[in-house]
């Protein structure tokens, strides 16, 4: 289908973006990617009356690993973030797994890391990683720029913290420290296909072994991105044994609240959620040298 | 609104809906069908033509107007003066096509693959091609000829 007609500015500066979103309200939309909005906007399951392109801003497009953060700007593509240089790095291994799979390699050319935060599909890669990731977005409205933490972030099923107006910027990762590592566990019918489940994990230890912090979120598994609190708090400060494992992965399947669909029945996939987030952990853990 | 596109080397300028998407401004107002349109929803990657020399795009789910002011190459792009480009002549040789209407996707991504991985594995391969999706001629004879083609470049890097 073709898209309902509509207006297409194109932005010049960040600056320029924001005071076109200002100028006209809730009915233009952010184009980065493209990859959710266009086929929504084909389907006619989105209708914005104008498209404020901000591709050709080139201050917006970057990926930066510093000291403390790694900042991905608003037009950063998961291409980018799949060829990034400190991209093989074991602290960053959540990250690794994940630009491997979200969407399809093509998509990926064109589909940006904060155009699918700020999409929110219950479904989302990414939205799950950076709540295991311990995120935080910079969102920039009438009174400057403000960072959102991604909990106080994702509110609902395709609705974020963005009100009218404003526009995300970035999406900063805290740079963990050396003993961390993580895992993204996908399962999906087909590359390219919405999850049927899938499992963030992130796990930073202390010298003796035990956890320091965890990070475990669920897609697919409730109206948006699921943090596994429970679990987190069963393993944070515990050396992870076996048994814990299974106790994470019991917790996380209690926490997952999905639909059933063609792609499995509600009791297949709050199971499956269980078993990804006890696989990711055991995988995590052994990329930190540690065999459970 | 007008736009001003350079498609296989040759300068487009159109007055287009903002809402056309780039793969019907190839085939409607440029006139070139060799860009497939399979499922229209970003699935099948039939449509996918290059952007500025080595991002594979899937023309379907992008705008003519975003393409304003870049370059694209098509399918049509490919062969240079009657000869065909190693990619063509390894989807021929190794028997990559059956019906064919995927294949100018599978092409174009091969294309952009093989600008960033010159020497690609065969699982390399696999996974790249994994937005492409092929009905009939399965994909065996796809990822040899990819492979036969990275060949032809690196012991020949003057062909395009």
């Amino acid at each position: 289908m073709i898209p309902a007609a509509f207006d297409y500015i194109r932005a010049r500066s960040t600056d320029d973006a924001f005071a076109q979103l200002q100028r006209l309200g809730p009915d233009a939309r952010i184009l980065a990617g493209g990859q959710s909005l266009i086929p929504a906007m084909r389907f006619r399951l989105a209708r914005p009356s104008v498209l404020v392109d901000i591709n050709g801003i080139d201050d917006l497009n970057y990926i930066r690993a510093e000291s403390t953060a790694l900042t991905m700007g608003a037009t950063a593509r998961d291409s980018a973030v799949e060829r990034a240089p400190w991209i093989g790095e074991r602290r960053w291994s959540l990250i690794h797994d994940v630009s491997r799979v979200v969407a399809d390699p093509v998509v990926r050319q064109m589909g940006t890391v904060v155009g699918s935060l700020c999409h929110n599909d219950p479904s989302g890669d990414w939205t799950t990683v950076a709540l295991a990731a311990r995120a935080e977005l910079v969102v920039r409205g009438k009174d400057g720029s403000r960072t959102v933490s991604i909990d106080d972030f994702l509110l609902d099923s395709y609705t974020t913290a963005v009100e009218e107006g404003e526009m995300a910027l970035a999406v900063r990762f805290p740079v963990p420290d050396d003993r961390t590592a993580g895992c993204y566990q996908k399962v999906e019918r087909k590359v390219g296909d919405y999850a049927t489940a899938a499992a963030a994990v992130q796990v930073s230890l202390n010298a003796d072994g035990t956890v320091r912090q965890a990070g475990i979120a669920l897609s697919s598994a409730g109206p948006c991105a699921v943090r596994v609190g429970e679990a987190e708090a069963l393993l944070t400060g515990q050396v992870p044994t076996a048994d814990l494992i299974r106790a994470a992965g019991d917790a996380a399947a209690k926490a997952s609240d999905p639909q059933g669909d063609l792609r499995g029945s509600v009791e297949y996939k709050k199971n499956l959620a269980g078993v990804l987030v006890s696989r990711g952990l055991r995988q995590a853990l052994a990329r930190l040298g540690v065999q459970r | 609104m007008k736009v001003s596109i350079k498609v296989n080397g040759v300068q487009f300028e159109k007055d287009v809906e903002p809402r056309t998407l780039l793969a019907y401004f190839l085939r409607e107002d440029c006139g070139l069908t060799g860009t497939h349109v399979g499922c229209d929803t970003s699935s099948c990657g039939c449509c996918v033509v290059v952007v500025d020399g080595d991002q594979a795009v899937k023309s379907c789910t992008m705008f003519a107007a975003q393409a304003d002011g870049h370059e694209i190459l098509t399918v049509e792009g490919l062969a240079q003066g009657g000869a065909l480009h190693p990619l063509q002549q390894a989807f021929w040789d190794q028997h990559g096509l059956q019906c064919g209407y995927c294949t100018p996707g599978m092409l174009m991504t091969s294309y952009a693959l093989l600008k960033h991985k010159p020497d690609p594995s065969e699982s390399e391969i696999r996974e790249e091609l994994a937005g492409n999706l092929c009905r009939c001629t399965g994909y065996n004879n796809i990822i040899k000829a990819v492979r036969q083609a990275a060949d032809t470049l690196q012991s020949a890097p003057a062909a395009k």
